[in-house]
Formats: C-alpha cells, sequence, structure tokens
C-alpha cells in the first residue's frame, strides 16, 4: 500500500468516528440522542475544551509535569533492568535463589502499591515515577536477562576463541545482544512508563494529565475528561515516534522482518 | 595406502595431536552418547589435512575437541607440542554454522580479531579491509550479516578468523553454502593463502573432491556412534594445485576411486539408519 493511501485510509477511520460521536450526540433519532452529552460529550466541545487548554497555556505545565514522570521511571527502571538482568544472567544462583520473589513481585497489579508509594513517597512526582519504575524494570529486566541468556552459542564461542576477556565479551557479545532484546520491547516499556505516572497522577496528585482528567471526572465535567483523554493520546502517540526513531537508529542491524514481527 | 589409526608421528612435529580420544555427550533420561570413540591422529606443522565422513559421524565434535570447546571424556589433545588445556588459543576456527556477530559491520566483524589483540582501531580497520578485498566482499564492508548471502557471510568469516593469522586453522565445511563455480574459486584462494604461510589445518568437508584437490592427507571418518578414523590417505599430487584443473589429473581419480570406495560404505550405513 502506498503512503499516501495508508494515510488516508487512516484519517478516513477517525473522520467517521467522529462523525459517528457527532451524529449520535446531536441529531434526534427516534425523538432519542443515542450518544447524551452529558454522558458522552460532543466533538464540538471537547476540540473547544482542548483548544482553549492549549490557548490559556494551562495544559502544558501538565503535559510537562508527566513527561518528567515518564522520562525518570524508564530512566531508573531501565538502568536497573539492565544492572540487575546482566547480574542475574551471568550468575545463575542468584537467579535460582531470587526466582520465586521476583516471579511474586512481578505477579503483583502494580495498582495496588500506588498509595503504598503516595504514604512514603508524598504527593509529589516521586511516588508516580516509584509506580512506573515498578513496571518498567520486570519488563527491561526480563528482556536484558533473556538477551544474555540467548546469545548464540556459536557467537560466543567464537568470541572466546578469538581471545575475548570478559570484559570485552561483555561489550561485544552481550551487551549489543541484551540491548537489541530491551529495544524489541522499547515500546511497551515506555508505554508502561506512561502508565504508571497518570495513573499515579490519577490516584492522588496536583499535576499532570492524570490529575486534570481526575478534576474534570469530580465535576462530570464530561468534556474535560475526554479533552484530557485526547491530549493524552496524542502525546502518546509522539512518544511512539520518537521511539520508533530511536529504534531504527540503534537497531539498524536487524532484518528488517524480525522488526516488522513485533 | 590405508592404515587405520595409525599411531601418530613424534609430538615435537605435530602441530595437532590426538591420542585415544574418545567424546560423548550426555544425554536426558539416557545414559550417554558414544558420538567418537577412541581417534588418534596428528596433523603436521604446515600439513593441509582433511576429514571427510558420512553427517553426523562427528566430525564437528572433533574440530570442538581441538578448539578445546568440547572436553574429551578420555584420552589427550595436544596443540603444538603441549597438551590442550581449557580454550585453544593459537587455532582460528571457522565453524559450520554462523558465528559473525550479527551486530556488527562486515568490516567491524573483520576488524574484531585485531581490536580484541589490543590492535589501535584505525590499523585494525585498514587491515580489515585488505582482508575483505581478499576475500572478494571490498564493496560489502558496510553491510550487516543479515544483508549478505550465506556464502558471504562464510568469506566474512573467513577473513576474520585469517586477519589474526592463527597458528592453526580449523575449517568446518567453510564452503557449504556455495555453489560448485564459488567453492573452486574460494579453494583456490584459500590454498593461496595457506601457501603464504603454511598453516597447519584441519578441513572438514562433504566433498570428498574439494578435500582430495585441497589436502595433503585425507581422513575418513566412519558413520556413528562411536565413529572413528578408519582411513588415511596421502595425497601426493603435486603442488601448487589449481583446484579446477586438478580434478582432471589422472591420479587425482585414482585416489577419488580408492577413498570413495571406503567411504560409501559409512555414508550407505548412515543413510540405512536414517531410513530405517
Ligand atoms: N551437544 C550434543 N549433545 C548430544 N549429542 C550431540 C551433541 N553435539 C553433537 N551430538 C551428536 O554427535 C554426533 C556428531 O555430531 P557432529 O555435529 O560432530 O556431526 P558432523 O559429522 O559434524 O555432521 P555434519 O556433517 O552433518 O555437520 C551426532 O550424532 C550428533 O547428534
Ligand atoms: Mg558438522
Amino acid at each position: 500500500m502506498s503512503r499516501w493511501k495508508l494515510l488516508v485510509l487512516q484519517v478516513l477511520v477517525g473522520v467517521v468516528a467522529i462523525a459517528a460521536w457527532w451524529i449520535g450526540s446531536s441529531v434526534k433519532i427516534a425523538g432519542v440522542l443515542l450518544l447524551p452529552p452529558f454522558f458522552f460529550s460532543t466533538p464540538g466541545d471537547v476540540f473547544a475544551r482542548v483548544i482553549r487548554m492549549f490557548a490559556t497555556g494551562m495544559v502544558w505545565r501538565h503535559l510537562g509535569i508527566t513527561l518528567l514522570e515518564t522520562a525518570l521511571a524508564f530512566a531508573i527502571g531501565a538502568v536497573g533492568g539492565i544492572v540487575f538482568g546482566f547480574w542475574f544472567a551471568r550468575k545463575p544462583t542468584v537467579a535460582a535463589v531470587f526466582d520465586p520473589y521476583l516471579k511474586m513481585v512481578n505477579a503483583l497489579p502494580r495498582v495496588v502499591l500506588a498509595p503504598i508509594f503516595m504514604l512514603w513517597l508524598g504527593l509529589g512526582i516521586w511516588s508516580k515515577v516509584a509506580l512506573g519504575v515498578t513496571l518498567v524494570f520486570f519488563i527491561v529486566f526480563f528482556n536484558v536477562y533473556q538477551g544474555v541468556k540467548e546469545v548464540s552459542a556459536v557467537v560466543l564461542a567464537n568470541a572466546r576463541l578469538m581471545g575475548m576477556n570478559e570484559r570485552q565479551l561483555f561489550r561485544h557479545v552481550y551487551w549489543p545482544s541484551a540491548l537489541s532484546w530491551m529495544f524489541s520491547s522499547l515500546h511497551t516499556s515506555v508505554g508502561f512508563a506512561l502508565v504508571g505516572a497518570v495513573v499515579g497522577e490519577y490516584l492522588g496528585s496536583s499535576a499532570g494529565l492524570g490529575y486534570l482528567i481526575h478534576q474534570a471526572e469530580g465535576v462530570f465535567d464530561i468534556a474535560g475528561v475526554f479533552a484530557g483523554m485526547f491530549v493524552l493520546a496524542a502525546f502518546v502517540l509522539v512518544i511512539d515516534w520518537a521511539v520508533t526513531l530511536v529504534e531504527n537508529r540503534l537497531l539498524v542491524w536487524r532484518p528488517q522482518s524480525a522488526l516488522l514481527n513485533e | 595406502m590405508s592404515a587405520p589409526d595409525a599411531p601418530p608421528g613424534p609430538a615435537a612435529t605435530s602441530a595437532i595431536r590426538l591420542d585415544d580420544v574418545r567424546i560423548a555427550f550426555p544425554i536426558k533420561g539416557q545414559s550417554t552418547y558414544e558420538a567418537v570413540a577412541s581417534t588418534s591422529f596428528a596433523v603436521a606443522e604446515s600439513e593441509f589435512v582433511s576429514i571427510v565422513g558420512p553427517t553426523g559421524c562427528g566430525k564437528s565434535t572433533l574440530l570442538n575437541a581441538v578448539a578445546g570447546l568440547v572436553k574429551p571424556a578420555g584420552g589427550r589433545v595436544s596443540v603444538l607440542g603441549r597438551p590442550l588445556v581449557g580454550l585453544c588459543r593459537e587455532a582460528g576456527y571457522l565453524f559450520q554454522q554462523d558465528a559473525v556477530m550479527p551486530w556488527k559491520t562486515a568490516l567491524d566483524n573483520v576488524a574484531l580479531g585485531l581490536e580484541v589483540a589490543g590492535r589501535p582501531r584505525a590499523e585494525a580497520e585498514r587491515e580489515a579491509r585488505d582482508w575483505l578485498t581478499r576475500v572478494g566482499l571490498a564493496r560489502f564492508a558496510d553491510r550487516y550479516p543479515h544483508q549478505l548471502s550465506g556464502g558471504q557471510r562464510k568469506r566474512v568469516g573467513l577473513a576474520q578468523v585469517l586477519i589474526r593469522h592463527p597458528k592453526i586453522l580449523l575449517m568446518d565445511e567453510p564452503f557449504g553454502p556455495l555453489d560448485a563455480q564459488t567453492r573452486q574459486i574460494m579453494g583456490t584462494l584459500l590454498l593461496d593463502l595457506w601457501a603464504a604461510d603454511r598453516k597447519a589445518v584441519l578441513f572438514v568437508t562433504h566433498d570428498l573432491e574439494e578435500a582430495i584437490a585441497l589436502s595433503d592427507r585425507v581422513l575418513i571418518m566412519s558413520a556413528g556412534p562411536n565413529a572413528r578414523i578408519i582411513g588415511d590417505h596421502r595425497i601426493d599430487l603435486a603442488r601448487p594445485r589449481d583446484t579446477a584443473d586438478i580434478r582432471l589429473d589422472r591420479r587425482f581419480h585414482e585416489l577419488h576411486r580408492a577413498i570413495w570406495s571406503e567411504l560409501k560404505a559409512e555414508v550407505v550405513k548412515t543413510y540405512g539408519e536414517a531410513s530405517a
């Protein structure tokens, strides 16, 4: 499919969805509105609200806070995941001892941790960062672990016969392999960093997109809720696009089909 | 001509020497799989020795033992007169499977051997370009392995091994994925490179003609399990050789007939087992 045709189809889906929403919320069919504005608002109201959020400039501060929390959660979670992933992969005994505990913590729904983090870290950004970290850490950890474990035995033997010491093996073999696994899950882990931030804000804070949405919900301001959701969705698209750029730069050595399959 | 399990020559003159080497693999649920039974042979310095044998007989396993990647269950491997302990650092090993780093370009892969040894990057890169030219890949220096054909990857692997000037060369079907013509060209190239400094070579191949065209000696391995060396033929064809022309030589045909008659029985044995 050509790029333009794809773009036209993508836009068409959006137009149809919004048109359906608009008809449902403002045209009476057999005397009733299918989508009463009290519950569903209207495209016009939501659009006007989004414009106002940007026109008054109030949204920038919230976007900035959410972005900061996301970035911190990702960075801290990724560094932790990489360090522990390598450590566990190279020390099977350590991995075996901690295995059940890791599985236990990972199985825990993180939302239940949010109040605890707020208790420990307060209502500022750090409780949100912590929530994001618990999500990002495990994704990066498991991928790095896998990446180190899955290095082809032949490539490893070749590297050793070449005379590589542990440090060189790390640099030329384990690190690139682990990184490729980590980057293959980059979309997921960045997404989870954002989820951690927004959910944290939603549950208790004084700034951020999650806070905006929560505020609007508190007063049944449906247009405000939808506007917040749209801004959040657009924000996710931009971040995802940036991640794709990074990924394409760093994973040039991988066959294209493998990238497409993920 | 044939001398099964001939006692190897004196250790001082052998680059590689195996004494009664046995190799077994533990198999879950069963006891062990005795892949290679008591095998002895030696490769003299600057000697080019090929091993031929039916698929699955243990040729790669034997090379792995010489490289120190597999520990024999019994017997002794010596390299350059010293018993092998751990990995064999003197060996350059061209694996049967792809062993180049998929995350490095052809150039970086070839330069790696020198960089690891502590040579400055610029120098390593210059030499790597030389080697890529020698194996006919000058134009592919910036390609990643997945952008190369199987045969091109093999040649990157060859350059990666040769750039380090190893004292002994272990090659496991290096020309496996190449077409017949390119195989001959690569064979001639290998002989040229080899003639320059005459390393000891242990070369594994399925292709008996290739083995005869390249080698000083051809060893025949029996079908597994408990594979052994059952034939040892000296190839008394004059050097330098052209790997294509030599196949028209009368002596070549005599040798081929003699070795094939021994090898055929083993191949049939393996095939019989597989289809039984
Ligand atoms: N790690 C292993 N565990 C168990 N069995 C093994 C292992 N490696 C090899 N084998 C067995 O040892 C035998 C010899 O294997 P090897 O790879 O050396 O064969 P080969 O002669 O190189 O065959 P080919 O010509 O097909 O490459 C085979 O029967 C194989 O199944
Ligand atoms: Mg093999």
